[in-house]
């Protein structure tokens, strides 16, 4: 029976699920969830395989590597490094081998790790706790990205990473989403990467989101429905590998197109997308393409400040009624 | 010295060495004879062909080997095809990484160098994780990191040795004391002895003669057999001195070609780097004492020798003559599965 749960819960029920059907799944750091229902199932998975679970000491670029390489003899690690800031101290195992070895040994060697972390605007993270790297890794090639947003998606490309992947992942889970609620199928399953699932089906509007954004874009449709406006929401669910052809098709259908995501504005994910349809999608287009991110400036630390560099569901509203104002 | 090894090994060791030295002097002639063949600057082994090589003939086919930046001699070392090391310097796609990895990266995954990285610390931690791997996997395989003195400046250093020894991991950091530092000489670290650092950690640490092929063996069996028998990290410095051909970052055939006759004849060594082949090549050294030994007569070495030569011209006429990758395969291998 499908249940619902937690995407904390449904995250360490697929790194069970991995751990039990394949003595290759290995955990380095620590339980993925910092609280929640999805702890104390953590705690018993901790149990059952401590052999493969690892804890190492506070030496993300140490046990970054580490990870490639037992990835590289065959095994295929989970590295939970916790807040994502913590993986820029291991940016050159993570960018500069890990992502590159692959390539550089003409097909040879394969880095099926998984590097999972908490991004984003947790609330009160601050300049360092606060950050959203995935526009760093989607600036480098070897490296996919899965940003799931439902504890079913959460599940299904958590399970593909750690058992049918041959590439290097980061796994992104918003802080703010981990106990988000959903209903999660029945039995065991995998989602593929790259491919993109219209969240809510629209015609004047789409609104592309990833992470965190997707229930925020849910939310500011459901408030521009009762304005008479129909917004599509397009999760692609992975950005690299990134399902182009679902996004195309559905600013095909609308015209308009908001990318928004919690990276910040310069070179970040929406501008990376926002690109993409510009480029690809030009004569779809009725309007430019608009982006709802974050201004550069490090995540302040006050709530009114916090508040103003978030991309809120006011602020997708407030773009994507300017975007359709001409209809 | 010898190493305790049958005969035919010990001419083995001799002929591996000399592979290396002649595949090198190749790719300086690539870089000296053809504009534009080698695209930017390199490094090579020459000199330090004792410790790869006598590291290396302590291992099994299926140990793990991490290289670094000067990777051609560690890679003929395991027991490399030089034509294939050539034409990978070359960017061809004969090569062993199809021209991906050019002169800095040489991977070879069936010799078990399955990942080569020319930063100079880059390598430490991975080869703490195939380590790993071999201890989850409860197989028998160490894994060896060759890595210099440079190394030991960058923090992952630090954090591979930590995790390594409280994971109990078998691996042998092999640190190749080159007294080089990107130009300079000698490294740059507070500890006056290298090896201190790594004994701060509890990890045992030996010190050999790194121009002493049958030394360094000897020190390798041993600590690959504990590593092996589970007793955890060990940390072994070979000392080694730089060959002067080595000081730019484009080396040069400052003597010419090694001419294996300078092993019993020191006078016809050019004079300004006489002192060096005399004394601290550890390739005539070797050839020395096998005949010291008693283990080959010097017509026996000169032999093998030419020999090696014919295998190494052969070799490079194979990557001269060998395909360029074709250009649309320049996105060919960014990712094993769909990627984009």
């Amino acid at each position: 029976m499908p249940q619902e749960m937690t995407i904390g819960e449904a995250l360490v029920g697929a790194v069970g699920e991995a751990l039990e059907h394949d003595r290759r799944v290995v955990l380095i750091g620590g339980g993925l969830v910092s609280s929640g229902p999805g702890q104390a199932a953590f705690a018993r998975l901790r149990q059952k395989f401590a052999k493969r679970m690892k804890s190492p000491p506070i030496a993300e670029l140490g046990y970054c590597g580490i990870a490639a390489g037992a990835a590289m003899a065959g095994l295929r690690p989970l590295v939970d490094i916790g807040t994502a800031t913590f993986s820029y101290e291991a940016i050159p195992q993570i960018v500069n081998e890990a992502a590159i070895a692959y390539s550089n040994s003409g097909g040879q060697t394969n880095v099926p790790v998984t590097y999972f972390m908490r991004y984003g605007i947790r609330g009160g993270g601050g300049v360092q706790h606060s950050g959203s790297p995935q526009s760093w890794y989607w600036n480098t090639p070897g490296l996919q990205l899965a940003m799931p947003a439902s504890p079913a998606d959460a599940k299904g490309l958590l399970r593909t990473a750690l058992l049918r992947s041959q590439d290097p992942t980061i796994f992104f889970a918003h802080e703010r989403l981990m106990n988000e609620r959903g209903v999660v199928p029945d039995g065991e399953y995998e989602i593929p990467f790259g491919q993109a699932e219209v969240k809510r089906e629209g015609r004047d509007v789409t609104i592309i989101a990833t992470g965190v954004q997707v229930p925020r874009a849910l939310r500011a449709a459901e408030i521009l429905s009762k304005e008479g406006v129909s917004a599509e929401v397009v999760d692609p669910r992975t950005v690299q590998p990134l399902d182009k052809t679902a996004l195309l098709a559905s600013v095909k259908k609308t015209g308009r197109a908001l990318v928004t995501d919690e990276s910040h504005d310069n070179c970040g994910v929406a501008a990376g997308l926002a690109a993409i349809i510009a480029d690809e999608g030009f004569t779809s287009l009725r309007a430019p393409v608009k982006r709802v991110s974050i201004p550069p400036v490090p995540v302040p630390y006050a709530v009114p400040l916090e508040d103003f560099v978030t991309p809120t569901v006011e602020r997708i509203v407030e773009v994507a009624r300017a975007l359709v104002k001409d209809r | 010295m010898l190493p305790d090894i049958p005969r035919d090994r010990q001419l083995g060791i001799l002929r591996k060495m000399l592979m290396i030295r002649r595949a090198e002097e190749h790719v300086i002639r690539f870089n000296e004879d053809y504009e534009g063949l080698l695209r930017g600057h390199f490094h090579v082994y020459i000199g330090q062909e004792a410790t790869g090589v006598g590291a290396c003939e302590a291992l099994k086919p299926d140990d793990y080997v991490f290289s670094t930046h000067r990777n051609h001699g560690h890679v003929i070392a395991k027991g490399g095809d030089p034509g294939k090391v050539l034409a990978e310097i070359i960017g061809r796609e004969t090569g062993y990484c199809s021209g991906r990895a050019g002169t800095f990266h040489v991977a070879a995954p069936d010799l078990k160098i399955i990942h080569t990285s020319a930063i100079v610390g880059g390598c430490l931690a991975l080869a703490a994780g195939t380590a790993l791997a071999s201890q989850v996997q409860e197989t028998s395989t160490v894994s060896v990191v060759f890595f210099g003195d440079g190394a030991m400046e960058e923090g992952v250093f630090y954090e591979a040795l930590n995790i390594a020894k409280l994971w109990d991991l078998p691996l042998i950091f092999l640190m190749e004391n080159n007294y080089r530092r990107a130009g300079r000489s000698g490294s740059s670290h507070s500890a006056k002895e290298l090896a201190n650092v790594a004994r701060a950690l509890d990890v045992e640490t030996t010190i050999v003669d790194g121009d002493d092929v049958g030394a360094v063996y000897k020190a390798t069996t041993e600590l690959v057999r504990r590593t092996r028998a589970g007793e955890g990290p060990l940390f072994l410095e070979a000392q080694t001195h730089p060959w002067p051909g080595n000081e730019s970052t484009h080396p040069k055939l400052v003597a010419g070609t090694t001419d294996i006759k300078w092993a019993w004849d020191a006078g016809a060594v050019p004079e300004n780097v006489r002192s060096w082949y005399a004394d601290g090549d550890p390739v005539l050294r070797f050839a020395r004492e096998l005949v010291s030994g008693g283990a080959a007569r010097r017509e026996d070495i000169e032999q093998l020798d030419t020999a090696v030569r014919e295998q190494a011209d052969a070799a490079a006429r194979f990557a001269l003559e060998s395909p360029l990758p074709d250009p649309k395969d320049a996105v060919k291998f960014a990712y094993a599965g769909r990627g984009n």
